[in-house]
């Protein structure tokens, strides 16, 4: 019981992790239909954002997250001015492989100016670096940190995308971009927007990551990513309480096979699932298959 | 008439490309190296043109070439292994194909309900989980993969795959199977209601595009004496895909030129390693924003051809 | 003899109900009207008969054949065929490949000889070819094989989507507003072929259409649908009389009168 508490634990702080990634990609694609495949860059250039903040500007845990927040914000809305906004006509593969090519000109182009080297996050120090046992299970304060922080941001979500009209227009154009953009909503802004808040969640996922595993480097991204859009998926993708329902499940499902001696078909095990709950329900856990109109 | 014509062109290139290569490696002038880049971009014909009838023709988004792909190559690697023949690797070949046809059908049969990105998703786990299952048997050597299997492909196997696969998939295109296939790109519900039983064409042709990945598979394995789970992981699906779609859906010419073209950009690129992907990326970056269609939309080499043929002799006959 | 029956059928996506407890009966070679106001369900029931939404109750039949729960290409394999109220052409396959397709169920050769053509492909191919000659030729586009569909007029669009149909070699024709967006003299002609396609194909036809004159001039019987409900059915001459239809077409006031 205990083991199976402890890889629990482990499991919501990876779950965390996989969450705010895959609400980037669920509100990217609920907004632009589009797989952002740079997205698992942003959350890589986050990271090293955060280590440079924290080792070479030598500044605390929250301001690097907030710089490496913004950093990743601007870098995302970018990326989606330069590349994805020309192609808004174009056929959606035409955009895939757009966002194919940027995702390699951000790992390729960290490794060009930063190396391909692993970094090491500085180890943390004072309350950070603090660990207790509650009941037996082994509980970190980095851990904590990472579901605290994970919380506020999601709340923070909800209280944009539901309390704002940035929100409210984001919800509209995802729902019916022609309407939207008849009942004179912006429709650029809102799509930067919606780059910009997934960015800045992508942003503060690397840094966490970067604090909790220590390593990292230019791939980093590329396996995390994947398995965070498979969140979005599982959970229905678009909607954002099934990204963070879904990034929970396979952080738990993940830990807890490799907990219990699978980690050889971890991976294997994820994407088994993924398929048997898409056959199951072709539109994810929370999602509504509609039929099409005839 | 002009079906005539375009078959006779087309087989006139295939017989030129065969004898011209054919004839330089003789003189020589085609070394090791050179003859790699060639098998590569053979490889890479076979996979994107396969590619291209399951998801350019028939409309089916796949990002698990890579797992067929690897069906092919370890299969034939481990019959060639014992048996290093000519006959060997014919059937190595042949059963790799066919295995990965077998796993097209089973995985396709469920999954292939599922439209657009759910698709493709499911391909992609479908592909990790192939990758995985090879990291770990023990006959495939685990992580380490296979090494020393032994170098049967030559120019002559080389070119009757990859005209072969060509021609295989230019006929069922040109086919009723083919146009049906078609048609489940072209509208969903309309091809139902003529008849095509949706979901048996896109099992067909997802397990015929699987066939032809394993044959590409195959080669790899018996011209670069080394494979391993990591080398047909998502990104080699990607870079299939990536070929697909600049040269265009929907158009096997297109699936030549691209491989043959970006082939040579990256070749040429291999003398600025540290720049290479940075440039690469930039240039597929470049081509979707000012071809987002792919170099050749959805149109064959040969329509081209014959479109300006039949314009010149209407302005010969206009002027005459 | 009933070629088609339909019994008690109905349909509700979520709360709302789009077809309730309808009956209606073909008779062999009858051509047949279905009309009705906008979102009656008239093209719900063409949904259901042709299998594309699964009835949540009653029976369909044709002949003694029970087609309710079945696939569309079940479906037409059993000679249903159907034309779509918003043109549903392969628009970037030619004309002549848009027939074609529609003729793949008779098709007479599999995977491996499509693959090679060999065996009976180029048989069966020429064959169908000439079919779909003939078949475009009588339809008036003999002269469009070779265009891709999606730039046909809209009249020449609503033929192939006949032309499509047919080839599918259907005993029960379904006909979606074939002749909606047409001018008179296009909708006079669209009469005279559907008369004569009738004759020439032996077909049992039921016809969705807007278009009172067409409707009344060529069909036996009528259908009234309003609200998922059939409020009447009977001869052209009975329909037109009907107060019930009167009220579902101009409302309330214009029955009383």
């Amino acid at each position: 019981m205990d083991v199976f508490l402890q890889q629990l634990i482990n499991g919501l702080s990876l779950g965390s992790i996989y969450a705010l990634v895959a609400l980037g990609y669920t509100m990217v694609y609920g907004i632009i239909k589009l797989i952002n495949f740079a997205h698992c860059d942003l959350y890589m250039v986050g990271a090293y954002i955060g280590y440079l903040c924290m080792t070479h500007a030598g500044l605390g845990f929250f301001p690097s997250l907030l710089l490496s927040m913004a950093g990743c914000m601007l870098l995302g809305v970018l990326i989606e001015k330069i590349a994805y906004k020309p192609l808004r006509n174009a056929p959606r593969i035409s955009l895939l492989i757009t966002a194919i090519g940027m995702s390699l000109l951000l790992e390729y182009g960290m490794m060009f100016f930063f190396s391909p080297n692993v970094r090491t996050y500085p180890p943390m120090t004072g309350l950070m670096a603090r660990s207790f046992t509650v009941g037996g299970v082994l509980l970190s304060m980095q851990q904590v940190v990472i579901w605290l922080i994970t919380l506020a941001l999601m709340l923070l979500l909800q209280y944009l995308v539901h309390r704002t009209r940035a929100g409210r227009a984001m919800r509209a154009v995802s729902l019916d971009k022609d309407a939207a953009r008849l009942m004179g909503i912006d429709i650029d802004a809102t799509i930067s927007y919606t780059f910009a808040i997934g960015s800045a969640l992508a942003g503060a996922a690397g840094m966490l990551v970067g604090v909790y595993y220590n390593t990292i480097n230019p791939l980093m991204g590329v396996l995390p990513g994947l398995k965070a859009f498979v969140a979005a998926v599982v959970g229905g993708i678009g909607i954002i309480p099934g990204a963070m329902a879904g990034g929970y499940l396979i952080g738990i499902v993940e830990v807890l096979v490799s907990g219990y001696g699978f980690s050889m078909y971890r991976d294997a095990i994820v994407f088994a699932l993924l398929i048997l709950i898409l056959i199951v329900r072709p539109a994810g856990l929370l999602g509504k298959h509609e039929g099409e109109k005839v | 008439m002009g079906k005539h014509k375009k078959r006779i062109l087309q087989l006139a290139f295939f017989a030129a490309t065969y004898l011209a290569v054919a004839a330089l490696i003789r003189a020589g002038t085609i070394n090791d190296f050179s003859f790699a880049v060639i098998v590569t971009i053979c490889i890479n014909i076979i996979l994107s043109s396969s590619l291209n009838m399951v998801t350019g023709f028939a409309g089916q988004f796949s990002l698990g070439h890579a797992g067929f792909m690897s069906i092919g190559a370890y299969v034939c690697a481990l019959t060639i292994l014992r048996r290093p023949t000519p006959l060997g690797f014919l059937l190595g070949m042949l059963g790799g194909a066919l295995l990965a046809a077998l796993v097209g059908l089973l995985v396709g049969l469920p999954t292939l309900r599922l439209r657009g990105d759910y698709l493709a998703i499911a391909t992609l786990g479908m592909a990790e989980i192939i990758r995985v299952v090879f990291l770990n048997l023990e006959i495939t050597n685990g992580a380490a993969g296979l090494s020393f299997i032994p170098q049967l492909v030559d120019w002559n196997w080389l070119f009757a795959a990859t005209a072969g696969t060509l021609l295989l998939i230019a006929n069922f295109l040109n086919s009723s199977p083919g146009r049906a296939c078609i048609a489940i790109q072209e509208d969903e519900v309309a091809a139902e209601a003529v008849g095509v039983n949706t979901l048996r064409y896109k099992v067909t042709v997802f397990s015929l595009g699987a066939f032809f990945a394993g044959i590409g598979g195959a080669l790899y394995a018996a011209y670069f004496y080394f494979i391993k789970p990591d080398l047909f992981g998502f990104s080699r699906s990607v870079d299939i895909l990536v070929i697909v779609v600049v040269g265009g859906m929907g158009s096997l010419s297109g699936s030549v030129v691209a491989s043959v073209l970006l082939m040579v950009v990256s070749t040429a690129l291999q003398a600025y390693p540290a720049l290479r992907m940075i440039l690469y990326s930039l240039l597929l970056v470049a081509v979707m924003l000012f071809r987002p269609q792919g170099l050749m939309g959805s149109k064959e080499v040969a329509d081209l051809v014959f479109t300006r043929f039949r314009r010149a002799e209407k302005t010969e006959k206009q002027g005459g | 003899m009933s070629i088609l029956t339909i019994q008690n059928l109905s349909k509700s996506f979520g709360g709302i109900t789009a077809v309730s407890d309808v009956n209606l009966a073909l008779e062999c070679g009858e051509l047949v009207g279905l009309i009705g106001p906008n979102g009656a369900g008239k093209t719900t029931v063409f949904n259901l008969l042709t299998g594309v939404y699964t009835p949540t109750g009653g029976e369909i039949r044709l002949g003694d054949l029970a087609l309710q729960g079945k696939k569309p290409h079940y479906i037409c394999g059993k000679g249903v065929a159907r034309t779509f109220q918003n043109i549903r052409l392969f628009k970037n396959m030619t004309v002549l490949n848009n027939v074609r397709t529609a003729m793949h169920q008779h098709a007479g050769y599999g995977t491996l000889s499509s693959l090679l053509h060999l065996g009976r492909y180029h048989s069966e191919e020429q064959d169908m070819e000439t079919r779909a000659a003939e078949l475009l030729d009588r339809l008036g586009l003999g002269d469009k094989a070779d265009e891709l569909a999606g730039n046909l007029s809209y009249g020449e669009q609503r033929h192939l989507e006949i032309a499509r149909a047919l080839a599918t070699e259907p005993v029960l024709l379904l006909l979606d507003e074939p002749a909606a967006g047409m001018n008179p003299a296009e909708t006079l002609r669209l009469t005279r072929l559907l008369h004569d396609i009738r004759q020439q194909f032996n077909l049992t036809m039921l016809l969705i259409e807007h278009d009172m004159s067409l409707v009344m001039n060529i069909c036996e019987r009528i259908y009234v649908l309003d609200y998922g409900c059939v409020i009447a059915s009977g001869s052209p001459a009975d329909i037109r009389r009907d107060s019930r239809v009167i009220k579902a077409y101009l409302g309330e006031e214009a029955g009383h009168v």
